[in-house]
């Protein structure tokens, strides 16, 4: 039921424990108690809304930038990666393999906030080799989500 | 200037889904629950290989009876799903959908005079495809007191001395209706003893919410007088790829392949690249439409329930069959009304056979978001039904 559950409010976290129990076919206790383990064990960390910004008047730019580090020695990418991810701008930090280390995603208003950070507070930590930063242009798909497509039934409208 | 039709088909009564199909057309803004098909996309990768065989160029026939490497992947599995073994040189014909298997089968095996059991409600295609064989349909009704199964009894009942094939149709289109292990056990045995032959169409093989689709060829004996039908239409979302197989005895498939040969060539090559992939890569795709399916079915059993609707719990297929006979009308009129006072297309159980009366035929391949406005609408249209009365 676990996987199930978690693939159901993946895409929707708004759906109610009533109708999971239907869904899935068990008591809706079941999924009141499974929800509460799964939040718990920290499988489920939040429920959010996904949000097509460009659609709204409200100005964000977003980055991808790529960070080599020198790793430390007991503490690996732990400690640095912390040290990025503490900012509240940072929206992800990801262990890289390949070119580069870390991957930070951040967003804010401006590239010249996004150009400050990187140039202030990002580069300037000494562990940090060196950056590049990428803007993203145009959103495409988010979260397994199309944003330009709209569903379409194309079928005929009977068939046997 | 002379009659140019032919008789047999100008007598065969056209089919009672066209019938519907017109009025539901005609309204523009209905939601439809009255589709046989999946509403999922082929998945992707099984139509990159579809194109990658376009742009290599492989534009031309395959032979007659598919491509080898299909026949391959269409034997190997019907080893690991039912452990049975079918040569793919000799007893597997790739097809033009489900369809034509169902009518070369027939006019493979089929003499004048010979009588072809089916059980309805069952899909449209069967009846019209044994007559146009020469044959003589026999129907049974079967019974929503079975779930829609077929018993021994009823068969024992429909077998005269000219009784040749059976049609097996499990998982069901329109009920719903599986078949499981004991229930085909006692139908092989009546099978054998009668030396009558089946037809299993089982294109929904693969969508089933119990156990696995048993197949009636894994029980001893009958692999030998079965020609078992399947396709990649409803397991892989493939309707309009339009690509079936048959399996049988090699001395059937042999002639089958011969109707198929100068009536078809071969079926779409494009098609059969793409379903080459999907047999070999596909596994995770039927998963996971078979959860989103199942999930549906549950949402609409418990709507039933919640507006006091009786049905049967179908395991099979993306159909279910709630009863609207308290109503006190036909099937046709019943989601007639519906459809006009509500907007909601459904297909009036008779559409499948007379003994579909008294039942309607819901499909769930829709989101479930369209389905909770239906059911919302259906709840809305029983209970002034209810109040009528």
């Amino acid at each position: 039921m676990r996987d199930e559950l978690l693939a159901i409010i993946e895409k929707n976290s708004r759906i109610d424990t009533k109708e999971l129990a239907v869904l899935l076919g068990v008591e809706e206790i079941d999924i009141i108690n499974e929800l509460a383990k799964l939040q718990d064990e920290g499988i489920i960390c939040g429920f959010h809304t996904l949000i097509n910004w460009e659609k709204t008047d409200i100005e964000k730019v977003t980055a991808l930038i790529e960070v080599r580090v020198t790793p430390q020695r007991g503490q690996g990418f732990d400690n640095i990666a912390e040290r990025i991810y503490k900012y509240p701008e940072v929206r992800a930090v990801y262990l890289i393999s390949g070119g580069f280390d870390l991957l930070v995603i951040l967003e804010e208003k401006s590239l010249k906030e996004i150009a400050n950070f990187v140039s202030d507070k990002l580069s300037t930590l000494d562990s940090v080799l060196s950056t590049a930063t990428h803007f993203i242009l145009k959103k495409y798909k988010d979260h397994g989500i199309m944003f330009s497509e709209k569903y379409e039934d194309k079928r005929e409208v009977i068939t046997p | 200037m002379r009659n140019p039709l032919s008789d047999t088909i100008v007598n065969i009564k056209p089919s009672g889904i066209r019938k519907f199909f017109d009025i539901v057309s005609e309204m523009k803004d209905a939601i439809s629950l009255g589709v046989g098909e999946p509403d999922f996309d082929t998945p992707w990768h099984i139509r990159d290989e579809g194109i990658y065989s376009l742009e290599k160029g492989r534009t031309f026939y395959t032979s007659n009876s598919g491509l080898k490497e299909l026949k391959t992947e269409i034997s190997n599995y019907l080893k690991r799903s039912q452990n049975v073994e079918y040569n793919p040189d000799t007893d597997v014909l790739v097809t033009v959908g489900g369809s034509e298997a169902i009518d070369i089968g027939f006019r493979a095996m089929l003499n004048p005079g010979d009588e072809v059991i089916i059980p309805q409600p069952s899909y449209v295609s069967y009846e019209p495809c044994a007559i146009l064989a020469g044959a003589k349909p026999v129907i049974i009704n079967l019974k929503a007191e079975n779930e829609f199964r077929l018993t021994a009894e009823e068969l024992l009942e429909a077998i005269t001395d000219k009784t040749k094939i059976l049609v097996l149709p499990f998982p069901n289109n329109p009920t719903g209706a599986i078949m499981e292990k004991e229930d085909l056990e006692k139908i092989a045995k009546v099978i054998i003893e009668k030396d009558i032959f089946v037809m299993s169409d089982e294109i929904y093989a693969e969508l089933t919410y119990k156990d696995k689709h048993v197949s009636i060829v894994s029980i001893p004996g009958m692999q030998e007088r079965t020609i078992l039908i399947n396709g990649f239409s409803k397991a892989y979302a493939m309707t309009g790829w339009r690509l079936g197989y048959a399996c049988g005895p090699k001395e059937i498939i042999k002639q089958m392949t011969k109707i198929h040969q100068y009536a078809i060539m071969c079926a779409p090559t494009t098609s059969q690249y793409a379903a080459v992939e999907a047999l070999k890569n596909g596994d995770d795709d039927i998963k996971e439409m078979k959860t989103a399916y199942n999930q549906r079915r549950r949402f609409l059993m418990n709507a039933f329930k919640e507006m006091g609707l009786e049905c049967f719990e179908p395991y099979g297929a993306f159909y279910v069959f709630p009863c609207i006979k308290e109503f006190g009308m036909t099937s046709e009129e019943f989601a007639t009304m519906f459809l006009k006072e509500e907007k909601v297309a459904t297909v009036p159980g008779t559409a499948f056979g007379d003994s579909g009366e008294g039942f309607l035929r819901i499909s769930y391949a829709y989101s479930l978001e369209t389905l909770k406005i239906a059911m919302e609408r259906l709840k809305n249209f029983v209970t002034r039904l209810r109040e009528r009365q």
